[in-house]
Order: structure tokens, then C-alpha cells, then sequence
């Protein structure tokens, strides 16, 4: 192995060393984690209204606007790298999986987490399943998001198992169990996934007077799966240029290799997915006969957001993948996620509640966004965790066989 | 099994949903009331009669026990502010212009007939009574604050205050107090007779009345007869006085309910059935996903053991190939020269061949590898 990685053994389980080095990150991380402490303590003891801008107009700020909505899509990667290796046969980025389920299982957890701050009655969550409101587009978001995040954890869970056989044996039957439904899992993801990412648009549909005229659409949800797929491929592609940043020393050569043909393949990919998403903004916008509605504010914004956030990374990937350009396939990569939480700004905070006087609009409170940023170093730090311990970005000597 | 047993659950929420939104449509087809609800209450609201007195705020206040205001009732300066309704203020009346005049609009929950509130709570807090209101059972409510998404017009306000039992507040429509046979606070309160109670379907029938005898004081609409889908509490305006002259050629019919804050392009169907469409997808979604992606899995592995067989077609093939070359040589060499020298020949081909297929093996497992 080209690598010297750190692989705890049966005696020594743990690897934090890490977390104790004084770096830049780790200072960082503690500032983050301990100011998101206080105000966690806030929030649950004198209530929501104590850390947020949040009124009776605008119901839903940062906290389901970047947390709850940018959270799922950005974690689409999950399903969208399942289905590359194991529907569509792509065998050669089995490297990815891993890394990409590892993400969008956290991604996951962690919007459950964060929704927990933005609920009034947090500890009565399940209560939908005792009192299912089936007309409720929240309740099929609710109900598939609870679902594939089990899904979720079952694929992710190969990875702790590998870590703690040696001292468990017990676990390895577990994770044949897992490896023999991989495909039943894989199909069970997709299809949860298509129906909460769209879902999440759906949400909106019922407020059809609140939100500016170019934003909404009777084909929000087909447009929150569509940049979902995009969102999901860009992040594979974003996360590994974090993880080759930070975590390099945990990636073994295979991981290596087929990183960058990994890049080039997905970069085709979205390409395309964001040039159809471009197609069906723009001929939703002529169906609807928005076109008065682009000489305004919100007017140049939606321009804005469809060619700079959209058309301009579908070309920079297109150009990338011919070109095999690893670093124009990442700056589209980070266009494209940028793009997504720009999409996802407009609808929940920016256009909506257009017709309200500036004095009644919202902006998000510092508190509301360091708690978000809370949530994002709270998934860092755990990924971290399970990078310096569990094989992710590498194949366990013990398990050469997992494929 | 785990699959199946999933999609079980999920298949009979999808169906669940689905059916709800046929009932929806078929108690919606044609008549906007909510069909088994006839005999529903409520309320007209003659903004041409308020006087914006705050009688009415103070009877909410009264009746429903809710904490005295900062400043007192017959404080009329805080018109000068658009207000809205709080956690403690269920009800308030803001002061509108129209052509210069004063206007005033008491503002609370409309009580839908088929409210939005009620579609979108996913833990089935809000409910639409056989007596017309839309009451909110606060002992199971998440606190999601959807409700407030979906409401078209601002009504749900939250308790961000309360840290242990934040609840979602709104007009009751003295739900109890009609149960007692007692009027609602507010109507009891109203000095100008700006509040009618009665039957739904009666209500529509005075406010007509009431626009066909004054045709010069009344909007030729009444708000609430079918925005949204219809609610329970309805509103007449007056008529601009530029539209009252002009009448024969009104360009904007109900421009003065926007002017007193009241959207008009609701349309005239329950806000939640916008979802319907979306909900009613996911049956389909759950039962062709699966054939879909099975079919590409399939398609794809079948692809794979086809090229895998051809490979291994074209290898035996050009092995077979060399063996023929290497024994037609070798005879050849021991009509020429001798068995002695094929022998030598033999042994030579067969190192060579050894070899490459060590390498090929070596190559083979790379490729494999990747």
C-alpha cells in the first residue's frame, strides 16, 4: 500500500489523536461547537423565539431553509452514486460508495438533528405516525426521510461493522446480511429519495400567493428531483476535493485512482442533468408566462440564478469532462452546490413572502446561522471520526473481498 | 421480505392519500360548501358599517380570557400601525384608505370550508366541525408552523416565547360559546351591527340582499362566498366612489378588497388541493421506481455477462489459434530438421507461453482490480 494509514487493531480501537492537534481546523472546529452549545442551551430553555428572527409571516427561516432543504439535497449523493455503481453497473467507482453513503448518512441524521432546534414540540416528532395526516405533503416527507435514513444506516453500517469485527465478531454476519441486499437497498434509496426530494418542492405548492411568480410552479417537486441529481453528483465531486484536502492520508490506491475518473464521469453526467434543469426553468417560466416578471428585482435574481448558477456549471462540466480538466470539473462542482443553496435561499427566505413590506420581511438572526454552521461542523467532525477509523476512503485488509 | 414489508407501508399511504384527495374532489365537485356541513355557521363582516371602535377586540379578550393588552381597548391610536393577529390578540382591526376614506377590516381566521391548515398539519391537529369553525387540538402539534406555510391569509401566529409548550394560536369561533348557544365574543361586542351570525348558506343571502339595495355603497363581491374554496367568515366592502360613477364599465372588479388587504387571487378551490396532484404521484412513483431501476440493474448485468462471455470467446479463440500456429511449426520443424530440434522447439514455445500467461494473469487481476 502506497499508504501508511492508520488501521485500528483488535488492542487499540480508537485513533483520536487527531482531534487533539493543535491545527488551524481543530480551533476552529471547538469555537464553532462550544458558542453552538450555549445557544443549543438557549433555544431549549427559553424557547425558539429567544435565538431567531423568525414571526407569524415567516414561519420557516435558515433552519428548514439551509438545514432541512439544502441539507437533503446536498446529501443526494447517497443514492445517486448507489445507483451509478450498482444499477447502472459503473463497478469501477465502487471506491466511491462508501464515502458518498458515509456523507449522505450524516447529511441525513443531521437534518433530523437540526430540525429538532426549528420544532416547538421536538419530542413529539413521531407523533405523525400516530396521527398521520395523509393530506399533509410534510407527512410523505416526513415518513420517506424517516425511512431512507434507516435505509441509510444500513448501508452505511457495513463500514463501523469491518471497524469493530476483530473485537465482535458477531457483527461480520450482519454485514454479509447487508452486502446480499445491496441492490434491493439500492432500489428501495432511489425510489425514497425521488419522492422526499420532490417532495420538499411540493411543500410549497400550497402557498402559491407567497411565493414571487418565477419561483413557483405546479412543477416545483419535478424541479427539487431534478436539481437533487445535480446536486448529488456535484457533491461527490466537492466533498472528495474537501476529503483530498484534508483526509488524503486515509485514501488507499485504489481510492486514488479512481478518484479523478470518477470526477470526469460525474462531471458528464451532471452536465447534462443541468442543461435539461436549465430546459424545464426556462420553458416553465414560458408556459406560465412569467416573462413580465423578469424586469424586476426578483427578475434579475432568477437570471441570475438559471445562468450563473445553472447554465454556466452545466457548460464549465461539459468542457471539463472533454477536456479532463480535474480542476474545472471542481469549480463547477462548488458552482453547482452554491447554485443549489442559492435555489433553495430563493424559495424559502428570499422570494418568499415577496408582497410583505420590507419592515415585516425576514433575515436570519447570527445566532440562527451559527447554529447552522453548528450542524455543518457537526457532520465535519463526525465524518472525520469515522475517516480516522472505519474503512471509507480505504478497503480493509481484512475485507479485500467486499466486491 | 424487509423490501416488500416496507413498500406495504408506504404503498397504503400513498393509497391512503390518494383516496383523500378523491373524496376531496367528489365533496368539491360542482358546490363549493363543504357538502355534509350545510347547516354551518357564519359570520358577515360589513366593513361599510365598522367604525373601528375595538369593541370586538375587547370582547375576544373578555370572552376568551387572554391577557389585558398594554395599551387599553379604547386606544385608537394603534390604528395608525398595521397590526396583526398575536398569540394574545386573536382578533384585530386595521384602519384601510379607500379613495381617501377611511375603511376598517376586522381581521381573524376565516374558518375555511375546507382549510389549508387542516391539509398541510401532518399530525392531524386541525379539524373543520360540523359547526362551521376550524378548531386546533394543540395536545398532539408538533410545532412545525406548516399550518402557517399554508394558511393563505396570516392567520396561525406561534408561541416563539415558550420554550416547554409553544402552541399554534388562532380564532376559535368561541367554538364552546357556540356550543352553548352563545354568540361569539366579538359578535356580541359589535355596537354596529358589522358582524352578522348566522347559517353559512343564509349569510350569502343577506349580503346579497344587501349589495342588490345599495348597489351605489357595496362591492359587487362577497369575499369569502368562493376564495380559497369558500370560508366561513365572509366581508363586504364598499364601492370606490370613482368605480360607483363607472359602473357600466368597471375595469377591476374587487380592486377595493385588495385595497383593504384582502388577496383576491386565492381562486376558488381549497388551497390544499395544489398538493393533491403531487401526493396523488407517489402510489405511481412507489410502484414503477422499482420496475424502472430493476429493469437497469438487469439490463446492466446482462450486458456485463454477455461481454464476459465474449471475452472469453475471443481469448479460447486466439489461444486455440496460437496452438494450431505453434504445432504446425513445430511439425514442420521435424520434417526439416529432425525430432531432436522440434523437441528444442516445444520446450522454447512452452517457457514462452508460460510467460505471457503469467503476465496476462498479473495484467488480468489488475483489470479486475479496477
Amino acid at each position: 500500500m502506497a499508504h501508511n494509514i492508520v488501521i485500528p487493531t483488535k488492542d487499540k480501537l480508537f485513533n483520536l489523536s487527531e482531534f487533539f492537534s493543535f491545527t488551524k481546523g481543530n480551533i476552529l472546529t471547538a469555537f464553532i461547537l462550544g458558542g453552538g452549545l450555549i445557544i443549543t442551551f438557549i433555544r431549549f430553555t427559553q424557547g425558539i423565539g429567544s435565538v431567531t428572527n423568525l414571526s407569524d409571516v415567516q414561519p420557516w427561516g435558515m433552519w428548514i431553509g439551509f438545514d432541512l432543504l439544502c441539507g437533503v439535497s446536498l446529501a443526494a449523493g447517497g443514492y445517486f452514486t448507489t445507483v451509478a455503481c450498482y444499477v447502472m453497473g459503473m463497478k469501477h467507482f465502487h471506491s466511491a460508495v462508501r464515502p458518498a453513503v458515509t456523507t449522505a448518512f450524516l447529511g441525513y441524521a443531521f437534518v433530523v438533528v437540526a430540525l429538532l432546534y426549528d420544532l416547538g414540540h421536538w419530542w413529539r416528532l413521531p407523533y405523525m405516525f400516530f396521527f398521520p395526516g395523509t393530506t399533509s405533503v410534510l407527512f410523505e416527507v416526513g415518513l420517506c426521510v424517516a425511512t431512507y435514513l434507516t435505509v441509510l444506516f444500513v448501508e452505511f453500517s457495513v463500514a463501523p461493522c469491518e471497524w469493530l469485527a476483530a473485537k465482535f465478531p458477531i457483527l461480520l454476519k450482519w454485514r454479509t446480511l447487508v452486502n446480499r441486499s445491496t441492490i434491493i437497498l439500492t432500489i428501495f434509496g432511489v425510489t425514497l429519495s425521488t419522492l422526499h426530494q420532490s417532495s420538499l418542492g411540493s411543500l410549497y405548492l400550497i402557498a402559491p400567493r407567497k411565493l414571487y411568480p418565477l419561483w413557483y410552479s405546479p412543477f416545483l417537486p419535478m424541479f427539487f428531483f431534478v436539481s437533487s441529481m445535480a446536486a448529488g453528483g456535484s457533491m461527490v465531486i466537492f466533498e472528495g476535493m474537501l476529503a483530498h484536502k484534508s483526509v488524503h492520508h486515509y485514501m488507499d490506491a485504489t481510492h486514488l485512482k479512481e478518484a479523478d475518473e470518477l470526477v470526469f464521469s460525474f462531471s458528464k453526467a451532471v452536465s447534462f442533468i443541468l442543461f435539461a434543469y436549465f430546459m424545464i426553468k426556462l420553458i416553465d417560466m414560458l408556459v406560465q408566462d412569467n416573462i413580465s416578471y423578469l424586469c424586476s428585482g426578483y427578475g434579475a435574481l432568477w437570471f441570475l440564478e438559471i445562468f450563473g448558477f445553472v447554465l454556466l456549471p452545466a457548460f464549465l462540466y461539459a468542457k471539463g469532462s472533454r477536456d479532463r480538466n480535474l480542476r474545472l470539473c471542481r469549480f463547477a462542482a462548488a458552482n453547482t452546490v452554491a447554485g443549489i443553496v442559492f435555489n433553495r435561499f430563493n424559495i424559502s427566505m428570499i422570494a418568499y413572502n415577496y408582497d410583505l413590506p420590507s419592515a415585516e420581511r425576514y433575515f436570519p438572526s447570527i445566532w440562527e446561522i451559527w447554529i447552522s454552521c453548528f450542524v455543518v461542523t457537526l457532520i465535519v467532525t463526525v465524518y472525520r471520526f469515522i475517516v480516522y477509523h472505519m474503512p471509507v476512503l480505504y478497503e480493509h485488509p481484512n475485507f479485500q473481498d467486499a466486491h | 421480505m424487509n423490501r416488500r414489508k416496507f413498500l406495504a407501508i408506504l404503498g397504503s399511504a400513498g393509497v391512503a392519500s390518494a383516496l383523500g384527495t378523491s373524496k376531496v374532489a367528489k365533496a368539491g365537485g360542482g358546490t363549493h360548501t363543504w357538502p355534509y356541513y350545510e347547516n354551518s355557521y357564519g359570520i358577515l363582516h360589513d366593513t361599510t358599517r365598522c367604525i373601528g371602535c375595538r369593541n370586538c377586540e375587547e370582547g375576544c379578550n373578555k370572552v376568551n380570557n387572554l391577557p389585558k393588552p398594554d395599551n387599553p381597548f379604547n386606544d385608537l391610536s394603534v390604528m395608525n400601525k398595521s397590526r396583526r393577529m398575536t398569540p394574545t390578540a386573536w382578533t384585530v382591526v386595521n384602519k384601510y384608505e379607500l379613495d381617501g376614506k377611511p375603511v376598517f377590516r376586522k381581521s381573524q381566521c376565516f374558518h375555511c370550508n375546507d382549510p389549508a391548515c387542516a391539509s398541510a398539519c401532518f399530525a392531524k391537529c386541525f379539524q373543520k366541525q360540523p359547526n362551521g369553525s376550524v378548531t386546533y387540538d394543540d395536545s398532539q402539534c408538533v410545532g412545525c408552523r406548516y399550518c402557517m406555510i399554508a394558511c393563505p391569509f396570516y392567520v396561525p401566529s406561534f408561541e416563539y416565547d415558550d420554550a416547554w409548550d409553544p402552541r399554534v394560536v388562532k380564532c376559535t369561533f368561541c367554538e364552546l360559546r357556540l356550543k352553548e348557544g352563545k354568540l361569539p365574543g366579538c359578535v356580541e361586542s359589535c355596537p354596529m351591527d358589522a358582524l352578522t351570525f348566522g347559517r353559512r348558506a343564509d349569510l350569502i343571502k343577506v349580503a346579497r340582499a344587501r349589495i342588490k339595495d345599495n348597489p351605489d355603497k357595496y362591492t359587487d363581491y362577497i369575499y369569502g362566498e368562493w376564495d380559497a374554496g369558500g370560508t366561513a367568515w365572509m366581508v363586504l366592502a364598499p364601492i370606490a366612489p370613482d368605480v360607483a360613477d363607472k359602473k357600466h364599465s368597471r375595469i377591476e372588479t374587487g380592486h377595493e378588497f385588495k385595497e383593504l388587504g384582502l388577496d383576491t387571487h386565492l381562486g376558488n378551490r381549497p388551497m390544499g388541493e395544489l398538493t393533491y396532484g403531487a401526493l396523488g404521484a407517489v402510489p405511481m412513483i412507489v410502484a414503477f421506481w422499482p420496475v424502472l431501476f430493476g429493469g437497469a440493474y438487469a439490463i446492466s448485468k446482462r450486458r456485463e455477462a454477455i461481454h464476459m462471455a465474449e471475452t472469453e470467446a475471443i481469448v479460447r479463440e486466439t489461444k486455440e489459434d496460437v496452438v494450431n500456429a505453434m504445432d504446425a511449426a513445430v511439425r514442420k520443424i521435424a520434417e526439416t530438421q529432425g525430432p531432436g530440434a522440434a523437441d528444442a522447439a516445444c520446450q522454447a514455445m512452452a517457457d514462452a507461453m508460460k510467460t505471457r500467461e503469467e503476465a496476462c494473469a498479473h495484467c488480468g487481476h489488475h483489470g479486475e482490480d479496477k
